[in-house]
């Protein structure tokens, strides 16, 4: 690794931070304007329709909503930056606790999917680029089309009506029975993580149903994506000579394919594999909803019902956050190692 | 080593079918090969390429290929199975690429990709199979093995590299070498070096040599007989040292192309092909 | 190499398709259509393709004809009597909670998924255009400044690429309402970056080029230049890529339709039907599983689509 080659790599990861800072800017600047420009009023919100003047006056002032708009946007981002996220209307809790609370649900389903989504797709994608033109690769694409179009929100009620409705294969909504609710301490937060900690396998085994079949459909939309892109590398991968100089020297076609081609695109294929990740926690919104799972997604859109906006904009901004830290440092990822500038 | 031809082929032919029909890229082509060194030429879409694919078993679908004859040390290789042509490459025919820039995995090791040839066809501890790779290295003098055994492909020049490749392809001693335009992605000052490297290995080994090329004048100075190609047949067959006596009128076309110092031209000879070579 | 054709070409005719086929065209009129001829001819020939345009056109045509092929029903007339009714002879596709008739709810639904697919492509198209080739351009050829302009262009388009869609559509829908052009704003601000990142790599690509020159000897303006020459060109891969995004628009808005914040009731949208129908799924499921398969097909058209247009218009990028 040349020197120059570092200091490439430490540019651009200053260029990250400075993407990241951008981009976070811009979001709170987003959430800061959707926040001020509701058409209810705020000061309304919290004092009712039958309050005094006075008592008006006072909250108006409170809010601080006297001030000019910059300032109260200042306000608004030295809040963010100390986590003070503002305080949930349903919940009376703050919304960042609300929003640590609810986290771990969609994480656990974004990870899970994620995992099936690799290992399904990626096999999938090499099979595919290994036969082109055959049935396996006609067989990878349509699965991946219809993947692509299809609305996750249906899939996920025919998926509940059939495999829990009418053949209880599955738990249903939620992450655990009723009766399992209370059993394990949450300690992390991932129900599989804590029962097997506490070695009480029977709500493991309800978990696990419960987490069925929402993490096979958002895995199913992630091996749809990762299964098109590793194809697509690929091909490129099986085009180049040294693919076949492999061949020359002896080895078999998979031989080549796997020990020879495939070694080529595990870099890209990680970053294609973070940005599935991040696609994923947007995706668990519809999938929570569905599935009346606790994450993020539903705290979001039942907030959202309850108009209650410091939780939706507390929960879009974390979300949105980690969707913008995923996707540009799996974009700085790929600049590294992207093998052109490896040789220059 | 005896005598005996080392390949024998008739008839061969390569079609791919297509969209707009079949293209056939090599038509009938017979010839025979000893221990001796043989130079295909030809420009580009000739057939010279896919005759030396064809030959290792490479050529991909849905090409076709159909051949009266096509033996190596007596095997037929028609309808070879996959176990029996990775039992020939590399270890009895190989075959050196154009390109050291992308015949090289970017993500391995020089040396860890040389010894992977031998250890495909020796059983052979991790140590053994080193020291081969670094005595390969030696072979096609690469000056400090121990160094560029652990360096990547980008990490190398373009002379560096090729030599890098053919250690990789001479390494298990193969009797048959393909050399599908070893040269020709070189620096005109690098090319001699590469040559005589390929020159020196070829002879002490006692190997056949297939030389592809569009360069006459290499392919006449380092081939003992001349394969001339044109649109996918063997329009010439000859030795190299009666080359000025060549009777096609596209192989005569091809050496008077040729640039010479001795006898300088106003303006170089242009090849004004006829549609009958075709047929 | 030889290449046997398999079929001798027919003799050239006078007529319509030996005009618009000819490889000697005499007017710009006539290469213009001539090779719209022959992308249409390309793109019919691939069955995917073709499946995909049969499918948008068919969303096209049902969208027009809406109360003709509905049989003239009425997508929002109530008739609580025929409540949940299964499938049959009078409602073809059996009736929701309201008794309304899902096929001319359906049928009238093409309306709204295409209203949303035009708004959203009137408001991102010339968006991304503007600022892709006012960045390509002044960047390739305007020195330092124009070159500052297209870096700050650039990063914010990437701050908005970086925007998650769904959840930033949720948040804006949420503060402003729901209704169609509320989700069309929210769906538009996410879904802009990408053409303007086309516009400008076609553009940089073209910028330096000699008839670009030319048309600057001859005294024409920035603003000329982008609009009669440089954004034609940028047209093809524009559409291309339009047709592939509009798959996702689609499902994000059946999405937000779903959570009930797209358009209202009684307006019939596909993703609020398939959330009204989602109580009685265990039962009555036609009421929710109808409306899901309609925006599959719709999506899987485009997409289908988008692909037959990409192998046709822009090959290299397949």
């Amino acid at each position: 690794m040349s020197g120059a080659w570092i200091a490439g790599v430490l540019w651009r990861l200053l260029s990250l931070m400075g993407s990241l800072l951008l981009t976070l800017w811009g979001l709170t600047a987003i959430t800061f304007s959707i926040g001020r420009f509701i058409p209810t009023d705020p000061v309304l919100a919290i004092v009712g329709d039958h309050a005094s003047r006075e008592t008006y006056e006072r909250t108006r002032l409170a809010l601080g909503l006297d001030r000019s708009v910059l300032e109260q946007y200042l306000i608004y981002l030295r809040k963010i930056l100390a986590g003070d996220f503002g305080t949930s209307v349903m919940s009376s809790h703050s919304v960042l606790s609300d929003l640590y609370q609810f986290f771990p649900a969609t994480f656990e389903l974004a990870t899970i999917a994620t995992v099936l989504g690799v290992l399904v797709g990626v096999p999938a994608g090499v099979l595919a680029a290994a036969n082109r033109g055959r049935w396996p690769d006609r067989l990878v694409s349509i699965v991946g089309l219809f993947g692509y179009s299809m609305p996750i929100f249906w899939l996920g009620l025919i998926g509940l009506a059939i495999f829990y409705g009418r053949l209880s294969w599955v738990g249903g909504p939620g992450r655990l029975d009723t009766g399992f609710e209370d059993i394990v301490t949450a300690r992390s937060g991932v129900i599989l993580v804590d029962s097997a900690l506490a070695g009480e396998w029977e709500v493991f085994r309800n978990a696990v149903s419960h987490l069925v079949l929402p993490a096979s459909l958002l895995g199913y939309v992630s091996l749809a994506y990762i299964s098109r892109m590793t194809r697509s590398f690929m091909i490129d991968q099986l085009a180049q000579d040294y693919v076949t100089a492999a061949r020359i020297k002896g080895r078999s076609f998979w031989g080549a394919v796997w020990g020879h081609a495939f070694p080529n695109i595990m870099v890209p294929l990680i970053t294609v594999i973070g940005l599935s990740y991040a696609s994923l926690l947007e995706g668990a919104v519809l999938t929570e909803s569905v599935f009346a799972w606790p994450g993020l997604g539903l705290y979001i859109t039942s907030s959202l019902f309850n108009a209650d906006m410091n939780a939706v904009l507390g929960g879009t901004l974390m979300v949105g956050a980690v969707f913008i830290g995923i996707n540009l440092f799996c974009d700085f990822l790929y600049k590294v190692f992207d093998p052109r500038l490896r040789a220059a | 080593m005896s005598d005996a031809a080392l390949l024998e082929v008739e008839d061969l032919n390569v079609s791919f079918p297509g969209r707009g029909g079949i293209t056939r890229a090599v038509r009938n082509a017979s010839f025979s090969l000893g221990r001796e060194r043989l130079g295909i030429v030809g420009e580009s879409g000739s057939g010279k390429s896919t005759t030396g694919r064809a030959l290792l078993g490479l050529i991909p679908a849905p090409g076709i290929v159909t051949a009266k004859r096509m033996t190596f040390g007596g095997q037929d290789l028609r309808g070879l199975p996959d176990a029996e042509w990775q039992k020939l490459r590399g270890r009895r025919m190989s075959m050196v690429m154009q390109d050291p820039k992308y015949s090289l995995n970017p993500v391995l090791k020089i040396g860890e990709q040389i010894e992977e040839t031998y250890r495909l066809h020796h059983r052979s501890s991790q140590g053994e199979a080193r020291s081969k790779a670094l005595a390969m290295l030696e072979a096609v003098k690469i000056r400090d093995p121990d160094l560029v055994y652990h360096l990547y492909a980008h990490q190398l020049s373009g002379g560096m590299g090729q030599r890098a490749m053919i250690a990789m392809m001479l390494i298990a001693e193969p009797d048959l070498l393909i050399a599908d335009e070893p040269t020709s992605a070189l620096d005109v000052t690098v090319q001699n070096e590469v040559l005589r490297i390929l020159d020196d290995l070829v002879t002490d080994r006692g190997m056949g040599l297939i030389f592809i090329s569009h360069n006459l004048t290499i392919v006449g100075s380092f081939c003992d007989r001349v394969l001339v190609m044109y649109g996918g047949r063997i329009v010439e067959e000859l030795k190299a040292s009666e080359l000025a006596a060549a009777k096609h009128p596209y192989t005569q076309a091809l050496i008077k192309a040729a640039p010479s110092l001795e006898h300088p031209l106003a303006e170089l000879a242009v090849v004004t092909r006829d549609p009958a070579w075709l047929i | 190499m030889t290449v046997e054709t398999t079929s001798a070409p027919p003799a050239a005719r006078l007529s319509l398709r030996g005009w618009l086929a000819s490889d000697a065209p005499a007017s710009r009129r006539q290469a213009v259509l001539g090779n719209v001829y022959r992308g249409f001819v390309a793109l019919v020939s691939n069955r995917t393709a073709l499946t995909g345009l049969v499918i948008v056109a068919a969303l096209l045509g049902i969208a027009v004809f809406a109360p003709l092929v509905s049989g003239f029903r009425s997508p929002i007339d109530q008739s609580l009597s025929e409540r949940l009714a299964a499938p049959g002879a009078a409602h073809w596709f059996g009736t929701d909670e309201f008794g309304r008739d899902i096929f001319a709810r359906i049928a009238y639904g093409t309306r709204v998924t295409l209203t949303i697919v035009m708004l959203v492509s009137i408001v991102v198209a010339p968006i991304g255009l503007l600022v892709g080739t006012t960045a390509g351009y002044l960047g390739a050829t305007a020195g330092r400044a124009g070159g500052i302009i297209d870096a700050v262009l650039m990063r914010i388009t990437d701050i908005f690429l970086a925007f998650p869609r769904l959840v930033l559509a949720l948040a804006f829908a949420g503060a402003l309402g729901p209704g169609i052009e509320n989700a069309v704003i929210a769906i538009s601000l996410t879904a802009w970056p990408p053409f303007a990142r086309i516009a400008r790599a076609e553009t940089v690509s073209i910028a330096r080029s000699d008839f670009i020159s030319a048309v600057v000897l001859q005294g024409a303006s920035t603003a000329r230049i982008l609009f009669r020459h440089i954004v034609p060109l940028c047209l093809s891969s524009l559409i291309v890529r339009l047709t592939l995004d509009m798959a996702g628009i689609i499902l994000t808005a059946a999405g937000l339709g779903f959570l009930g914040l797209g358009a209202q009731p009684p307006t019939p949208e596909w993703g609020a039907m398939v959330a009204s129908g989602r109580n009685v799924i265990f039962e009555q499921w036609w009421v929710a599983t109808i409306p899901g398969l309609a925006i599959f097909i719709v999506s899987l058209g485009f997409n289908l689509l988008g692909d037959g247009l990409r192998d046709v218009l822009d090959p290299k990028s397949s």
